[in-house]
């Protein structure tokens, strides 16, 4: 049953999270995309979906935005079935495909106007060109636009129709450092306003920054699920710096007091598990001393979300 | 989540508050139409195949000895070129933009809106509609400049013909453009208004082609719409069953085929 009161629609689903999956499956005629999926997004938060390329991200938004459909498993978004209940959800969410999407020749501003057309409440176009940047590319046609531009403008068409729930498919790919920093202050603007966010990136920083929920896929199921701070929150202390690559890193193990552990995660960046005092530091500069090298950028840490992924997901490149 | 909300950032507090629903259904199927007939006429290629080329065989062929037609020569070619006009909209220009808009996401695009399906569908109908109309208009006054006289009580019957073409041709454009890459597209649909201008019965009348070939292009929606319609403009006559059952059916087949085939990116 819904009432209608006016333009707005209370239905009795409003107490239902923004997104619950459960173990959703989506197979591809030889490959499994996604192996029993879950994941919860409440009302008004930001979850951002991390993963490696394929780790079916994408086909998992897909699903919940109800272009395709679950081979098993079950999705509710507001309370709703994204393939069923489509004509009832699409106006309360607003999508950013992958990639964007426009007529190819449509002017920026025009393909704007006409997806605000379709919301009965939409934002002020021309504000919303204004604080995106696209002001300058109101007439550009949408095949000229830069991948940033397009981006944005895609943005722009999720954005406008006031949605209560948005997906966000890799938002910032492709754009400059002072259009991530826009996206990212838009997303922080929107949670502060109670729209729910479902982000997918492959940013550590992103999903760090941004993120009340992380959720680390690969190989299209779950391998880590919580805060930034709860995945990144670990017993032992750390000791990270920075110096030439490839360093024999026995050498310094044997030096350090027993229960030490030295490992070099990438080329040129070394951690140092275990109790750290300063003798640890102390001794850490001195052998970089012996091999005519500094010990760059040191500092007692935790693990960062990037060691989180690394570790779990392990080093080769995705296609 | 850490603080990115800084006080000077450029949101006040309740910009995004949610107002979700849907637009006025009127006001989006008109929006969308709008922007694709404005799209379809500063496209400079889909105005050469739909405006410049009928323009010019009209002319041509009413005012040259090319072909052998009747005199008055344009009281045949002018229902024809009309013929044509509906295939090069219809047909090849909905195909190829449609398989040119799916390589840019754009049915995803809307597909995400608010916008009911059928209004995707409708919005392409009613511009494609508006543009054969202009069309018409432009083909007609020039025509009417060589002096065509048309049978004015075939002006009923010529309209029917015009929108089962339409219909016949919208759906086998949308089964092109819907289906295969954006490349193969382009070189479909244009090929194929190539071999129907020349041997579709189009310009050249069927009687006028071999035997075995003409019983086949007299099942091609192509003859079918042309000489229905130079037939009830000429003479006002009822053009028969024949060219009514034969559009019927590919508009038909055509729909039921493109619904099952046509994807969205």
């Amino acid at each position: 049953m819904t009432l209608r009161l006016g333009s707005t629609v209370v239905s009795p689903t409003a107490d239902e999270p923004a997104v619950q999956v459960r173990g959703l499956v989506k197979r591809y005629r030889t490959t499994v995309a996604v192996n029993g999926l879950d994941l919860t997004l409440p009302r008004g938060q930001v979850l951002a979906l991390l993963g490696p390329n394929g780790a079916g991200k994408t086909t998992t938004v897909e699903i919940c935005e109800g272009f395709l459909r679950p081979d098993g498993g079950s999705v509710r978004v507001l309370g709703l079935d994204p393939v069923a209940d489509a004509p009832r959800l699409r106006p309360r969410v607003g999508i950013m495909p992958q990639g964007g999407g426009a007529y190819p020749g449509v002017g920026a501003e025009e393909m704007l106007r006409l997806v605000a057309a379709c919301a009965a409440a939409p934002l002020d176009v021309d504000w919303l060109l204004r604080v995106l940047g696209l002001e300058g590319a109101r007439r550009t046609r949408y095949k000229r636009l830069s991948g940033g531009q397009k981006q944005r403008l895609s943005l722009a068409c999720a954005l406008v129709g006031r949605p209560e729930l948005v997906f966000l498919d890799e938002p910032t790919a492709g754009m400059d450092p002072q259009s991530r920093l826009l996206v990212w202050e838009l997303v922080a603007a929107l949670r502060a306003d109670g729209v729910s966010v479902l982000l997918t990136t492959h940013l550590m920083d992103e999903a760090e920054e941004l993120a009340d929920q992380v959720v680390i896929v690969d190989h299209g199921a779950v391998v880590a699920r919580g805060s930034p701070s709860e995945l990144t929150a670990t017993d032992d202390q750390q000791l990270r710096f920075r110096t030439r690559p490839g360093l024999d890193t026995d050498v310094l193990a044997g030096a350090l007091p027993a229960g030490c552990v030295v490992s070099e995660p990438r080329p040129g960046t070394y951690v140092v598990r275990g109790t750290i005092t300063p003798q640890v530091a102390s001794t850490v500069t001195a052998w970089c001393a012996r091999h005519e090298a500094y010990a760059q950028d040191m500092r007692v840490a935790t693990r960062s979300l990037e060691d989180v992924f690394l570790e779990l997901t392990g080093r080769e490149l995705r296609s | 989540m850490t603080d990115v909300l800084s006080p000077e950032s450029r949101f006040a507090p309740g910009t995004f508050t949610p107002s979700p629903g849907r637009g006025r259904v009127s006001r989006m199927l008109f929006t969308q139409a709008r922007t694709e007939l404005l799209l379809n006429l500063r496209h400079a290629e889909q105005l050469l195949l739909t405006m410049i080329i009928p323009m010019a065989l009209l002319i041509g062929l009413s005012t040259l000895p090319l072909l052998p037609i009747d005199e008055p020569r344009v009281d045949s070619v002018a229902p024809r070129v009309f013929a044509l006009a509906v295939i090069s909209t219809a047909f090849t220009g909905q195909a190829i933009m449609l398989g040119f808009d799916r390589r840019y996401g754009v049915l995803k695009r809307l597909a995400a809106t608010a916008l009911p399906r059928w209004s995707l569908v409708a919005a392409r109908v009613l511009a494609n509609l508006a543009i054969v109309a202009v069309q018409l208009l432009l083909l007609g006054v020039v025509a009417a400049f060589l002096g065509w006289t048309p049978s004015l009580a075939g002006v009923a019957g010529g309209v029917c013909l015009l929108l089962l073409g339409v219909a016949a041709f919208g759906a086998l454009g949308v089964l092109v453009g819907g289906a295969l890459r954006a490349e193969a597209v382009l070189a479909i649909a244009n090929a194929v208004w190539f071999v129907l201008l020349l041997a579709g019965g189009v310009v050249l009348p069927v009687d006028s082609l071999p035997d075995g070939l003409a019983a086949v292009v007299r099942l091609l929606p192509s003859s079918a719409l042309a000489e229905g319609m130079e037939s009830v403009l000429r003479e006002g006559a009822f053009p028969g069953w024949a060219p009514l059952v034969v559009l019927l059916g590919w508009a038909t087949v055509a729909g039921v085929s493109a619904v099952r085939t046509t994807r969205l990116t």
